[in-house]
């Protein structure tokens, strides 16, 4: 699998490039079309790594490379959805879905012309996560489990080739959490979108992704790797077998250390 | 009657209260007309003088809405650009708040020296004291945007034009009629402040004249007609917020 995503001994360093990097001697690669997922302790550097990977920083060492190409500015290409959904309050479900493609190009210039097509589209996106006719209402009317689910379809709306998201369950509760686990790796399997999952949540990484990478503690980089074998389509009862039990054991082990370490 | 007539005629009851109680105290304490006039006793004199306080109060609303009107344009563009930068905000901000800090009132005396007498002077006095809640609460709506929708926007290469468009000043707004209403009943102290000192016209100079004369009455009809002109404006502006920034009004809390 040739890499689409990677990473080559990046550091970067916040304000300016005094002070403690916030990752140092970063380097992974990711092939197109797998879902990789990053855990590590908390402030190990996970989401500096998502900034890295989408050029919405530039490292202060190192280079990243995505589709080809060092990334030097932000590329376009990517999807983001956070652990807060971010919806614009006074935009309808449907106008937040639609604002990446009022950004983006080709869309932005098409959007005007055939904005009954992209309207569909966004309909169809709704309807694939569970939403479906929910468009009208204000995100403020939605709760919490089906923001998330419209924030994944924004991330989703302008066919991005990399999605990147960061900790997007953690505040939900446990079975809207497995629901959209459900969710996401359909999208996954549908779309052939590369995924870049980052998350507290070992369970989570071990279901969802083909790979799991554990992040050191701050300066983070990458300390261990593990394949996640699975046959897919994965269903949510592999979660409660032993072999998926040992595999979360192990990752558990491997960030105690890093833990430890720090 | 149900709840929502109570809060339909709330409004009524509680303003006739109030002039009812005045009446009440000024009759049982036998106040002096001189000291403090009774509702009935400003109610004649603003029958009495009716037309030199419409044609005054008009003047006088004039002053204000283009004093207001500038204060809008210049306390908008001052936000956007303060709110946009932080170095601008880091630059401006002492000499925005030194600048607010200077009582108006000592400023009138110099716009009379540059513009003389007449209509400048309450239009700027005006201007000056109600830009200042636009510039910062404009400004404190474009610096909370979520760091997260500014993310989103990034990757898929916005400008900063966009995010300002798209996310910025449709997330000030609400903080800018917030703004609005403070600025529009400081606008007439403002144009009050300048007419009393540098104009033959408005209500400011309306009041001037008539405690040269302790005509008491007629200052109170002046202070009311600015009263119910303040209500008329932010009556205004209430209508157009309801319509454009609907979508920050769902707390629970001011329903109860």
């Amino acid at each position: 699998m040739s890499a689409f995503v990677e990473l080559h001994d990046v550091t970067h360093v916040y304000g300016g490039g005094e002070g403690p990097p916030a990752v140092a001697g970063l380097s992974l690669g990711i092939g197109e079309g797998e879902f990789a997922a990053i855990v590590g302790p908390s402030g190990c550097g996970k989401s500096t790594l998502m900034k890295l990977a989408t050029g919405l920083q530039r490292p202060k060492a190192g280079t990243v490379i995505v589709a080809g190409r060092e990334v030097t500015e932000p590329i376009k290409i990517t999807g983001m959805a956070f652990q807060n959904p971010v919806m614009l309050p006074w935009r309808t479900t449907l106008q937040n879905l639609l604002l990446p493609l009022e950004i983006v190009q080709p869309h932005r210039a098409r959007l005007r012309a055939n904005r009954a097509e992209y309207v569909e589209r966004a309909e169809m996106l709704l309807e694939t996560v569970g939403l479906k006719g929910m468009g009208s209402k204000y995100p403020w009317q939605l709760s919490g489990g089906m923001q998330q689910r419209a924030s994944l379809c924004r991330s989703l709306i302008h066919e991005p080739k990399l999605l990147m998201l960061d900790e997007p369950f953690g505040a939900l509760d446990a079975f809207t959490r497995e629901e959209l686990w459900c969710v996401i790796r359909d999208l996954h399997a549908a779309r052939g979108v590369t995924v870049i999952l980052v998350t507290h949540d070992l369970r989570e990484a071990v279901f969802l992704a083909d790979r799991v990478f554990c992040m050191s503690a701050r300066p983070g980089r990458i300390i261990a790797e593990r394949r996640v074998d699975f046959a897919r389509p994965r269903d949510l009862d592999l979660t409660y077998t032993p072999e998926f039990a040992a595999v979360v054991q192990e990752l558990r082990g491997q960030i105690r250390e890093a833990r430890v370490a720090a | 009657m149900t709840r929502a007539s109570w809060l339909k005629l709330a409004p009524y009851l509680f303003t006739i209260g109030f002039f009812l109680l005045w009446e009440a105290a000024c009759r049982v304490f036998a106040i002096s007309a001189f000291i403090l006039p009774p509702p009935s006793a400003i109610w004649a004199a603003l029958v009495q003088y009716q037309k030199p306080l419409y044609t005054n109060a008009f003047h006088t609303l004039w002053m204000t809405s283009a004093g207001f009107g500038l204060a809008i344009l210049f306390g908008l563009a001052l936000g956007l650009l303060v709110g946009s930068s932080r170095l601008i905000y880091a630059g401006l901000n002492p000499l925005l708040v030194g600048f607010n800090s200077i009582p108006k009132v000592a400023v009138v005396p110099i716009l009379v020296i540059w513009f003389g007498v007449g209509w400048l002077p309450p239009v700027l006095t005006a201007f000056v004291i109600s830009f200042f809640p636009i510039v910062v609460n404009v400004a404190t709506g474009l610096a909370t945007i979520e760091p997260e929708t500014e993310d989103v926007l990034k990757a898929l290469g916005a400008s900063r034009f966009d995010i300002m468009t798209k996310v910025g000043i449709p997330r000030s707004l609400p903080y800018f009629f917030g703004a609005l209403k403070v600025s529009i009943t400081l606008a007439y102290v403002g144009s009050v402040i300048g007419e009393q000192n540098a104009s033959n016209l408005g209500i400011g100079n309306l009041i001037t004249r008539a405690s040269a004369d302790f005509n008491v009455p007629l200052i109170f009809a002046a202070l009311i007609v600015l009263a119910v002109l303040g209500v008329f404006l932010v009556a205004i502006v209430d209508i157009v917020e309801a319509r454009m920034t609907g979508w920050a009004k769902r707390s629970q809390l001011g329903n109860a």
